[in-house]
């Protein structure tokens, strides 16, 4: 029956320290090494803070007043203020004509269309995404830029007089390469990761709240309305700042179709410039102190400043989150 | 010569798989055998949360011993103390004695892993690993030192043919372990956990996901398995309690009215025969004959 | 209440869809969505049609393979983007080797070691935040603690986009590992397993499908990234096959350069880089997809 018989357990085959507890080496050492590979996300965040911190002193040092103007030129002007504008202004137009358009496809991949047919909408949201910045850029700045420069000229004759349209978008300088473009061109590229946080939260929305309003003789979009949304409500909103965090952090693209001049206008088809846009272009050049200091500076701004962002961001979603799954 | 292979055998398994080692202060009965396991006064929490409390029982060798009862009364938290594996929550904690063989389990110097070397386990639910059914039962061994292929392979058949399995897979080796059925599957995981040869085989319900044609191959598989392993079964069915368990533990709830808790606690214990065709206690004998739990 | 019987008996039932306004409304709004849809269609088609169309004109083998990188004023036709092509394999390679083993590591600790621990939920909390830290920032990180002490290289390039890639892999690991069921787990405590034996040889197995495609969408982002590359890689007009010492240059580099320029050699060259970058992401993207396919259908 057996081909082997068990060894008398009562024979004893060294000291009683058998089942001792000396925990492999490798155990510890795997452990450790894991917990340092953790860590290491903390420490870059501290190093990167801590040296782009003590490089711009020279940069802060220069006053309160000198950071604070508009004109950054390099020489003489280096406020952080023109360049904060257009970061925030391309950001703010990206965020307005790309949310829709992605709460839309995320409404549409979670409510209209079948799970079974939802595979390759979401690969072309995929692909969307794949497509580096700099393709976006050259696209941009080749084929974009020349494009809407007549459109753009139409348009701001057109508006020619009228108050607040022509504010907005007339003016004399009006060129391709703008405030307005870039935010074109960011819209794009913030769409999908908008959308695919928004499809997650969306979701999480239980079945059976859906059912509810529908046994209510509720139309697809009422039900949207009365039982998806509010549910869905934090976590679109946190999916949102996470979109407009990404469009202020986004340097290549913008850098190529912003224009280059540094300017604070309410002209959205006037050139301007952001803090990832000037910092990419003049860095190579930067040699007086000031000024790389300056620049490093301006990094430092914009990492805190998405830090911050995602920061909030990241509250709204999990805090939906939690309350999905304690629903 | 079989003898003499056997020997051969018995030699290499206490060099390779370090056999147990302690010395030989496991109390002894004339009449009962050898005790494995001697619980005295143990209390097990979870957090604040006192799953058992006061728990006194003693584990014979080759034997089966069957804890029953009705859910929430501690059996499951009882059985997987025995090999350490509350260990692996966190905040659960344990006071009293527990001795294997004469030795404090819960001691300082005891390794979790080395006891559950010697002190295997059986789930409810089969959890084959997405590896070959070769790979399955070859992963104690290797992870024990044995890389040895044909020794490999002996520890393999050997093991399979002990869960009465391997006349149905022996040709199909490297396919996936995922692959079985439910009653397959929960052979292959004994099979597993004979393979690092272990001293006691505990199982927490290793039948309730199975349908009656798989519980008996199990049970049978428990009665051959016996004469060289002590066993341990958690269940739910008292039937199965009464075919193949020698000694039974009776457990039940223990509510506290004034402060609204509950606990387990053990009820009784005695020889099967004794347990289910002269209960001792009031609450055992409404649990066997169908009036609770 | 007898009333109310008669009542409602009297009147008609009515099943047929809510009119007016309501009706209207939904449709409206469905075709909004469908729409939302077609306009993203619009630039991606475009650009890749441009890129397909303009890119293949200028790629041939020369093109990909050539080591001289001539001025933006040349036409097509002299030299060549291999130097680039050698410095995104390179870089990126070795960024992957860099951040891949420390990002699963980290997805570990989170899932295996951490647990609600106070640390624990700080880092996976920090490892979503840093995702979004544009990478610029890490361009000039690394410019300010390498750079300006070693010099220019391949090698501070591949440390900007490590710490780019790390929180993605960290990310994308941890989701991956915590879908392996617990019972695996169990089962090899249960034979006596230490918990980096459960690690290495239970759970990482399990879920290295997963772990993959998500590393290999992690190197296809990276391979595509400029701003990291900026000020750690300067620039060469020669292949520098040493990614150890001297400057070098990418795809991505390449593209940001002549794209800027008036030169139509350079606009041309920077499409044909361009589409050579798309391919290598797209064969990156597919073959993250192909594993994730494959995987999940083998284990059942």
């Amino acid at each position: 029956m057996s081909t082997v018989t068990k060894a008398d357990p009562a024979i004893p085959a060294g000291s009683a320290n058998a089942l001792n507890a000396r925990r492999p080496l490798g155990d510890r050492g795997f452990q450790i090494l894991a917990l340092a590979a953790g860590l290491l996300v903390l420490v870059i965040l501290v190093l990167i803070t801590y040296t782009t911190a003590q490089q711009s002193v020279t940069w802060f040092s220069g006053g309160f007043k000198d950071i604070f103007q508009v004109a950054f030129d390099g020489n003489t002007h280096f406020g952080a203020m023109g360049v904060l504008f257009g970061t925030v202004i391309s950001s703010v137009i990206g965020v307005i004509i790309g949310v829709p358009v992605s709460i839309g496809i995320a409404l549409l991949l979670t409510q209209v269309v079948s799970v079974r047919w939802a595979r390759p909408f979401v690969y072309v949201i995929d692909l969307l995404a794949v497509v580096p910045s700099v393709v976006w850029g050259l696209w941009g700045i080749i084929v974009l830029v020349p494009w809407l420069q007549k459109i753009y000229l139409d348009i701001a004759s057109g508006v020619k007089g009228i108050p607040v349209l022509d504010a907005l978008f007339g003016g004399s300088n009006v060129g391709g390469a703008s405030f307005f473009t870039a935010g074109l061109i960011l819209a794009i590229m913030i769409t999908p990761i908008i959308t695919s946080l928004s499809r997650e939260v969306i979701a999480t929305v239980p079945d059976i709240d859906k059912e509810g309003a529908y046994a209510l003789g509720a139309t697809r979009w009422e039900m949207i309305r009365g039982a998806v949304w509010p549910h869905s409500q934090g976590g679109v909103v946190g999916a949102i700042l996470i979109g407009f965090g990404r469009a202020m952090g986004e340097t290549i693209a913008v850098a190529l179709v912003i224009g280059d001049s540094v300017e604070v206008s309410s002209h959205l088809f006037y050139s301007g410039h952001s803090i990832a846009a000037i910092i990419a272009l003049q860095f190579g050049e930067a040699t007086g102190g000031e000024f790389r200091s300056a620049l490093i500076g301006l990094g430092l701004f914009l990492f805190v400043l998405t830090i911050l962002v995602n920061l909030v961001a990241r509250w709204f979603v999990e805090r939906s989150a939690r309350r999905a799954r304690g629903a | 010569m079989e003898e003499q292979q056997d020997q051969l055998n018995v030699q290499q398994d206490q060099e390779v798989l370090p056999k147990l080692a302690v010395p030989d202060t496991a109390p002894r009965d004339k009449f009962n055998g050898t005790a494995i396991f001697d619980v005295q006064n143990t209390s097990i929490y979870y957090g604040s949360f006192r799953a058992v409390t006061d728990v006194s029982l003693t584990v014979y060798e080759n034997e089966i011993t069957a804890f029953i009862g009705p859910s929430g009364c501690g059996k499951t938290t009882v059985l997987r103390s025995l090999n350490r594996m509350n260990d692996l929550i966190t905040g659960a904690r344990l006071e009293g004695d527990i001795h294997y063989r004469g030795v404090n389990l819960y001691g300082k110097d005891v390794s979790p892993i080395a006891v559950r070397r010697r002190i295997g386990m059986v789930f409810q639910k089969a959890n084959p690993f997405p590896k070959s059914i070769y790979d399955n039962i070859a992963y104690g061994p290797r992870i024990n030192g044995i890389r040895n292929k044909g020794r490999l392979d002996e520890i393999v058949e050997r093991s399979l043919k002990q869960a009465a399995l391997w006349d149905e897979v022996k040709d199909r080796l490297n396919k996936s372990g995922l692959g079985l059925s439910g009653g397959q599957a929960q052979r292959l995981c004994i099979a597993r956990t004979l393979a690092v040869e272990p001293d006691v085989v505990l199982m927490d319900e290793p039948c309730s996901a199975l349908d009656p044609i798989a519980t008996g191959r199990i049970e049978d598989l428990m009665q051959e398995i016996k004469s060289r392993y002590t066993i341990v079964i958690v269940t739910h069915n008292m039937q199965q309690a009464t075919r193949v368990s020698d000694r039974t533990a009776f457990y039940s709830v223990l509510r506290d009215e004034k402060s609204d808790t509950r606990t387990g606690v053990l009820v009784e214990y005695g020889s099967t025969a004794q347990i289910f065709g002269d209960p001792q206690d009031s609450r055992t004998q409404a649990y066997v004959t169908g009036r609770m739990g | 209440m007898m009333a109310a019987a008669s009542d409602s008996l009297a009147q008609p039932v009515d099943l047929r869809e809510p009119t007016g306004w309501r009706r209207s409304k939904n449709q409206i709004m469905t075709i909004l969505m469908w729409l939302a849809f077609v306009i993203v269609l619009i630039p991606l088609g475009f650009v890749l049609v441009t890129l397909v169309a303009k890119g293949a004109a200028a790629i041939s083998w020369q093109f990909l393979t050539n080591s001289t990188i001539p001025p933006n004023v040349l036409p097509l036709g002299t030299g060549g983007m291999g130097a680039a092509v050698v410095g995104t394999l390179e870089v990126t390679g070795f960024a992957s080797l860099i951040a891949i083993p420390l990002g699963v590591l980290g997805a570990v600790y989170l899932n295996e070691y951490g647990g609600n621990r106070i640390l624990a939920q700080l880092i996976s909390f920090m490892s979503n935040v840093m995702t979004g830290v544009p990478s610029i920032v890490m361009g000039l990180f690394i410019y300010i603690i390498w750079v300006t002490h070693f010099g220019y290289s391949g090698l501070a390039g591949s440390f900007a986009l490590a710490c780019l890639m790390l929180p993605i892999v960290i990310r994308s690991s941890y989701e991956m590992l915590r879908l392996v069921p617990d019972s695996l787990r169990q089962g090899s405590y249960a034979l006596g397993a230490s918990k980096a034996r459960v690690t290495l040889t239970i759970v990482l197995p399990a879920a290295l499908s997963g772990i993959v495609s998500g590393a290999l969408l992690a190197v296809a982002r990276a391979a595509g990234e400029t701003a990291p590359v900026l000020f750690t890689m300067l620039t060469v007009e020669q292949t520098n096959s040493n990614l150890f010492s001297g400057p070098n240059t990418t795809l991505p580099f390449q593209i940001f350069m002549n794209a800027q320029s008036a030169y139509v050699g350079a606009n041309a060259r920077a499409w044909g880089a361009a589409l050579t970058l798309v391919a290598i992401t797209f064969i990156l993207m597919i073959a993250a997809r192909i594993i994730t396919s494959l995987f999940t259908r083998n284990t059942r």
